[in-house]
């Protein structure tokens, strides 16, 4: 294996973690699901090249599937929502994006302070996508956690995933089926994420997750 | 060191100084040419400062000492600071004296200098400029520095001349550490040398002013002196750039005449095509809110930490 091919996957894990926190700074709407787009096309390009560097072409499927649902059709879908709740305008009230930063950055930190101890068997290219791809996962969970708006915690869900997937195809790529159907629970879980949505609004006019404290449940 | 290395080390030292205003005078002609104007003539920085050298310099009754000799203060520490940067060769005495920390902290003394200049007479500008240039600067620094160590770590030396002798050599590759300290570099430079997003240096509109706000008071030749050292931080940060990131084509110290020529040549191509990404830059993109700008430099903050730990992980898990 070549220097030049490890920086190129070092460089492509390397941008999804980048990304990760692109999304973390974005405060609009639209904004942030261009970013999500790019995380996935990130994704696509890590795990291709991953199939070309361990011979493994059912990776290349893998990686056809993050293009097409989670680079396309996932981030049009929801543009499609965001336009139909009216909230296209809307710039998102977050916790203040200096402390998330940090905390995001403690995180890798964390990751890879956890991670390369722990697979210290491993060959390289593994203990580096494993530590990228926990720091993403992370990062998605932080994500979900400072933000109030139901849409941006669907995307940090879903780059959760993409964190799932960079793991998976890091360890000598899962099998087909596996990925199979983790894409189409993905997929379910857009579409019943996006019916909650719409449900949300409906009974309290927003879809700002801190107007679901003050209900008890038994308004009328 | 031979005598011709320290020949070459005092004309690069005049170089820097002399080719500052024409730096600005070529940004500025772009700058016009994009917006669809004529401009003025690349060489109109020059005729300023002469003609601003010529004036009488008005100072304020209650100015101290410090207000008239910070402007030959901050240009001497920008001066030296540029010319160790390698701009047409590499591996010059002084830069062998000195690395990129001495050149950023000779940048914080300047800095440090104009901000009391500016608080000194006690006019409300001065001071209103004084606090947001300090209030940037706590950023850009650090942000600053975290890139240097970036760079550093790469190279396994903080000497510019090595730093760009690694860049040239089989070790740099496709890095996204690299990518990530060039972008960092770059957002520095454009807050330090007061650019669009943050800073306007075109203007003197009071609510966004930072630059400008401190050198109201300044007149005549003092005022040359200051725009004489702002010409030469912006060509020592486009100069760091070209040389850390595209070392192509610099002289290596010691070597004939023609390396030298091409060594000149190859910088003065890549200053311009510097310059004029900076000013496409500029053009494209609106001034920042001035509570905006932190949270621009904090990311180049966070660039530079992320680069630094991404590095470490490719250097460990090899």
């Amino acid at each position: 294996m070549s220097p030049l091919d490890s920086d190129i996957a070092h460089l492509l894990a390397g941008s999804m973690v980048l990304l990760s926190f692109l999304l973390l700074y974005q405060d609009r709407m639209f904004a942030l699901l261009n970013v999500f787009a790019f995380h996935a096309f990130a994704l696509a390009g890590s795990v291709a090249w991953q199939a070309y560097l361990q011979r493994a072409p059912h990776l290349f499927i893998t990686a056809l599937i993050a293009l097409l649902f989670k680079g396309v059709i996932i981030p049009i879908a929801l543009r499609r929502i965001v336009v139909r709740l009216g909230i296209h305008r809307s710039i998102e009230t977050v916790v203040s994006i200096g402390p998330t930063m940090l905390f995001g950055i403690a995180l890798v930190g964390l990751s890879i302070v956890v991670m390369l101890p722990v697979t210290q068997a491993e060959g390289p290219f593994v203990r580096e996508d494993l530590a990228f791809a926990l720091s993403v996962l992370l990062l998605g969970f932080l994500m979900m956690v400072t933000r109030r708006n139901a849409v941006s915690q669907v995307i940090g869900f879903m780059s959760l995933e993409n964190g799932l997937v960079l793991a998976a195809s890091g360890a000598r790529g899962m099998p087909l089926v596996v990925e199979i159907s983790v894409g189409f629970s993905v997929l379910i879980a857009f579409m019943v994420i996006s019916i909650f949505l719409f449900r949300i609004r409906e009974r309290f006019d927003t879809v700002d997750l801190q107007a679901l404290d003050l209900s008890r449940g038994e308004s009328s | 060191m031979s005598y011709s290395d320290w020949l070459i080390q005092l004309a690069q030292t005049a170089l820097v100084l002399g080719t500052a205003p024409l730096l600005s005078g070529v940004t500025r002609k772009i700058r016009a040419r994009l917006l669809r104007r004529q401009g003025a003539s690349v060489l109109q920085p020059y005729l300023d400062l002469l003609k601003l050298i010529r004036k009488e310099a008005v100072i304020a009754e209650n100015a101290s000492w410090l207000f008239r000799a910070a402007p030959y203060l901050i240009l001497a520490t920008t001066w030296v600071a540029a010319a160790l940067v390698p701009t047409f060769a590499s591996g010059l005495p002084a830069g062998a004296a000195a690395d990129i920390i001495v050149i950023v902290a000779l940048l914080g003394t300047a800095r440090f200098l104009l901000a009391l200049a500016g608080l000194d007479v006690g006019t409300s500008f001065g001071g209103l400029g004084s606090s947001r240039e300090m209030l940037f600067a706590s950023l850009a620094e650090p942000a600053m520095l975290m890139a240097v160590f970036t760079l550093s770590l790469f190279a396994g030396s903080t000497q510019l001349s090595s730093i760009s002798a690694y860049m040239l050599g089989p070790g740099a590759g496709v890095n996204i550490s690299l990518a990530l300290a060039l972008v960092a570099l770059i957002i520095v430079s454009i807050a330090e040398n007061a650019r669009i997003p943050v800073d306007n240096p075109a203007t003197h509109l009071e609510l966004t002013m930072v630059h400008e706000a401190m050198i109201l008071e300044y007149s005549g030749r003092h005022l040359a002196v200051i725009e004489a050292a702002a010409a030469a931080k912006l060509l020592l940060y486009l100069s760091l750039i070209a040389c850390v990131f595209t070392p192509w084509g610099t002289a290596v110290a010691g070597s004939g005449a023609l390396a030298y020529a091409i060594g000149l040549l190859a910088w003065a191509v890549k200053l311009a095509a510097l310059a004029f990404f900076l000013v496409l830059f500029e053009t494209a993109i609106a001034k920042m809110r001035v509570f905006r700008v932190p949270e621009f430099l904090g990311i180049a903050l966070m660039l530079g930490l992320l680069g630094t730990i991404l590095l470490f992980v490719s250097r460990v898990s090899r």
